[in-house]
């Protein structure tokens, strides 16, 4: 298979403007005639639903949740980037466009890059505009501050719940035009299969969770904005019910899954505390500002407080590590999320961890609340400042920075990180992999197009902080409503779709068959039970790092398990009725197929490149190891009838940046 | 520690409803809908239907969690949410109370899950700027004074998890629809739909069923995002503005 990107000529900073002013339009009078379906209501959901719906396209939006506004989105925490250069430190659109390549570890397409980095600016005025109360300066601007993997202040954040904000912004708008009959909003449906009439994606089967009924719906094109597939590893820092069945299905139906061994582990979680543990914790990255990670020096400091006979606070400073400030002294603790975590991970396995399971390292606000606490007692004109005072002062501007993460933290583990430093541990958090798309968001089934996390198209193999809500709100608000129009221009002629065709007869059938068997089934083990094996078998052979004998070992492993699966789960109930254990059945079935094609993506890409850290390949200072000879490329693989994936692979062009090794020390 | 469930289980809308008691060990780390998965893979294991409750985020911030517990919306914690309550707030031999929020407008579903579509209804009645996508002008075209912007964000910090409804002996959304309606008449971008916004929603809320405020407070109370009561008030001026303000 030949994967065109339909990358439009001209030179890179050219491109969009040039494709968006010769592209392909829809007349207003035709836009009434189309109907558009999107998967998802999250933030790249959600503002092209509306978007497309101000258009005046006939809208039918989906989402499994009780209400649009519900969406994982919604939990983002830290920020959201945009080349504004408001602080006058350097900033631009090409900068922002180089450090996400950079961040990405060159495994991303410039083309794609550059356009999310000239719509980031765009963004942040429409969300003002609809009433997001980012923070401001006492000047009433807009405020920044730093992320990982740059140098610059470009993120804009509304306290730690960036991500809500910005979610009930672009809801607000769905809101609107779903009140103006421009949307149908379809809630507690989910999409259990898209439906392919002579080549083209022309709808979807879903079931209404409430009563169980399946539903078929057509429209002149399908929008998945579904979201990741982190939750494949069970622990994640997802929501419950993220799933990768909407793109899983696709895949099914020949679209194509690119680069599924992408998968990003945070380095700041709240360490795992126990076997029932249900989900992970993240704590913002922007924590990393004015925490510093460390961990003890001597082994016997680390034994010691493992065993809690030692606390952090008995140490010396000649006793601690703060070793991302030791080993990477340019961007000291704000180095991107890859090299953290594996950093995390190196010093825990030489022992050096400092909870009971050895699995955590402190993030330490102690000087911060120093340096802060001076500084406040010198704007105040207090001299001579006690340590108490300056301990007080101090804690009170971190708590107006951080503050609702300090009392997230405290309300998991109750432990007060003012007094003692938080204890953290990488967890997997999201995923750079996904559907492959071109330029114009399609994967290469016409007429069905991936947006969000749900493609693969921006991040490379590693995803800097704060650009996940750039990008699903660029995909959503600046580039579907364009790119939409060079499909949906060749089918004005296109009468309504009928959803009593053949093609949709047979796939309701075929839906219909799955669950039944799910039921039938009737075996001795929970559907919880699978995932969390499942979960076990990802994190040991495909997580924080990975070797070719352990993902041979774990793909046998899985298709073992799945063929368990098959014969042994226990979904009680019956298919026409709210059965929130039959939903989670038929999410872990399509886990257990996806997780092989990550296992296998990851043993064919024989190098270490951003999340993917192969341990075969690594330079001699214990840094991730590129081969751009050979894996230049997008591996976007084909599920085969047979149930053997294939890959195929679209070449990466670097025209406009030098590939080199990646460094901030 | 060795826990008493005492659990709402109600077939559908129209069934009946009835407690079930169930006998569980938990440990103190857990949390409590952690406690509850426990519950359902031992009812699972026992091939019978486990107790269907909403929840997605486990973290506070999707407005999923629904129950009343011992009595009280999100339990006996300020400022925390259900997925956010941990085991350690109590102890061995406790039996804890288990329902869904009930209000007349947020109809139970299934167990402990209720439908909170009413408050979609509201906030499409007029909870948002009328402001297409490429419409904006620059971001820092308008500046917004900071703590405007601050108080907008208190109001704005709504998770709609309808545990203001739950906790109003009256049943009534005034603390839900006050947070939105405050949120954007603080900026000055929202500023210029207000009086029509302020009537809108309010006639929607009256319509989908819900009490009246009687200054009872236990809304701002059992806030998962401890909003204040204020907001009502700060509605009800708006509202009486409105009406005497002529379009």
């Amino acid at each position: 298979m030949k994967l065109d990107s339909k990358t439009p000529e001209g030179s890179l900073a050219e491109k969009w403007t040039k494709y968006r002013g010769s592209m392909n339009l829809v007349a207003p009078n035709n836009k009434r005639r189309l109907d558009v379906i999107v998967v998802g209501t999250g933030l790249a959901g959600a503002s092209a639903a509306s978007t497309l719906g101000e258009l005046g396209y006939n809208v039918k939006a989906f989402t499994f949740h009780d209400s649009p506004r519900r969406a994982h989105s919604i939990a983002a925490q830290g920020g959201i980037n945009a080349a504004k250069n408001y602080q006058n430190d350097g900033d631009s659109i090409y900068r922002l466009f180089y450090d996400t390549i950079k961040g990405g570890d060159y495994r991303s397409r410039e083309s794609n890059v550059h356009r999310l980095a000239e719509c980031s600016t765009e963004i942040i005025d429409q969300a003002v505009a609809q009433g997001v109360p980012f923070a401001r300066e006492y000047g009433g601007l807009l405020a920044n501050r730093s992320f990982g993997g740059v140098q610059v202040s470009r993120t804009f954040y509304a306290r730690g719940q960036t991500g809500q904000q910005l979610l009930i912004g672009a809801y607000s708008g769905l809101s609107r035009q779903i009140a103006l009959g421009k949307v149908k909003m379809h809630n507690r449906h989910e999409m259990l299969d898209v439906v392919i009439v002579d080549g083209k994606a022309r709808g979807i089967i879903t079931r209404n969770l409430l009563t169980g009924k399946l539903e078929k719906h057509a429209a002149h094109c399908v929008v998945l904005a579904t979201g990741g597939y982190g939750n494949v590893f069970y622990l994640s820092t997802n929501a419950m019910g993220s799933n990768v069945s909407a793109a899983w299905r696709a895949v099914k139906k020949g679209a194509l899954m690119a680069n599924p061994c992408y998968t990003q582990i945070h380095p700041t979680c709240i360490p795992v505390s126990g076997e029932y543990q249900s989900k992970l914790t993240l704590m913002s990255e922007s924590l990393r500002n004015d925490g510093r990670v460390w961990v003890p020096n001597k082994l016997d400091d680390a034994k010691a407080i493992q065993q809690g006979q030692k606390t952090a606070q008995e140490l010396k400073e000649e006793d601690r590590d703060y070793y991302l400030e030791r080993r990477y002294p340019a961007f000291g603790n704000l180095v991107p999320r890859d090299v953290a975590s594996r950093a995390a991970k190196t010093a825990t396995d030489e022992g050096k961890g400092v909870v009971k399971t050895g699995l955590g390292v402190y993030l330490d606000f102690a000087a911060a609340i120093e340096r802060y606490g001076k500084s406040t007692a010198h704007t105040k004109g207090i001299s001579n400042p006690s340590s108490a005072q300056i301990k007080e002062l101090g804690e009170e501007v971190v708590s107006q920075k951080y503050g609702n993460l300090f009392q997230m933290y405290e309300k998991i583990t109750g432990e007060n990180p003012y007094k003692s430093p938080m204890k953290i541990y990488p967890a997997v958090h999201y995923t750079m992999g996904g559907l492959w798309v071109d330029y114009n968001l399609e994967t290469n089934i016409p007429g069905l197009f991936a947006l969000g996390e749900a493609n693969f198209s921006d991040h490379g193999a590693n995803r800097l902080g704060a650009s996940a809500l750039m990008q699903g709100l660029a995909d959503g608000y600046f580039v579907i409503p364009y790119t939409i129009g060079q499909f949906l221009s060749n089918e004005i002629r296109t009468p309504q779709i009928s959803n009593e065709s053949p093609e949709f007869i047979t796939a309701e059938k075929e839906t219909r068959a799955r669950l039944d068997h799910l039921i039938d089934t009737n075996g001795n083990q929970s559907v919880e039970s699978f995932h969390r094996k499942l979960g076990k078998i990802m994190w040991e052979y495909c997580g924080m790092s990975r070797n070719a004998e352990g993902l041979q070992k774990g793909i046998k492993m899985i298709q073992d398990l799945r063929e368990e699966f098959k014969k042994d789960v226990f979904v009680p109930g019956v298919v026409e009725e709210f059965n929130p254990e039959l939903e989670k059945a038929t999410r872990v079935a399509d886990f257990l197929e996806m997780g092989e094609v990550m296992m296998r993506d990851a043993l064919d890409r024989n190098e270490s490149c951003g999340g993917h850290f192969r341990e075969e390949y690594v330079s001699s200072d214990g840094e991730a190891e590129r081969n751009d000879e050979e894996y230049t490329y997008v591996a976007a693989w084909e599920w085969l009838e047979n149930g053997k994936p294939q890959v195929h692979k679209e070449e990466l062009k670097f025209e406009n940046v030098e590939l080199k090794t990646r460094s901030y020390k | 520690m060795q826990l008493t469930l005492k659990v709402w289980r109600q077939k559908n809308n129209k069934a009946e409803g009835k407690f079930e008691f169930h006998k569980i060990q938990a440990e103190e780390h857990m949390s409590f809908l952690e406690m509850l998965d426990v519950l359902n893979e031992k009812i699972v294991s026992e091939k019978k239907e486990p107790v269907a409750f909403e929840h997605d985020c486990r973290e506070g911030i999707c407005g999923s969690c629904s129950m009343v517990i011992n009595g009280r919306p999100h339990g006996p914690q300020a400022g925390t949410t259900t997925c956010q309550l941990h085991m350690r707030a109590y102890k061995s031999g406790d039996t804890i109370t288990i329902e869904p929020f009930r209000a007349t407008s947020f109809p139970v579903i299934k167990d402990l899950v209720v439908d909170r579509s009413s408050f979609d209804n509201i906030i499409q009645a007029g909870g948002y700027i009328s402001v297409n996508t490429g419409q904006a002008v620059d971001g820092n075209a308008i500046p917004v004074n900071r703590d405007d912007a601050s108080d907008a964000f208190d109001s704005a910090a709504c998770i709609g998890c309808g545990a203001c409804v739950a906790a109003c002996p009256n049943g009534s959304a005034m603390l839900f629809t006050s947070a939105k309606i405050n949120h954007l008449e603080k900026l000055p971008q929202g500023k210029i739909e207000h009086n029509t916004r302020v009537k809108n929603m309010i006639k929607q809320m009256d319509k989908e069923g819900f009490g009246k405020c009687s200054n009872v407070g236990a809304c701002g109370v059992e806030c998962p995002k401890e909003i204040p009561m204020d907001n009502i008030a700060a509605m009800n001026r708006s509202y009486l503005t409105s009406v005497f303000t002529k379009e």
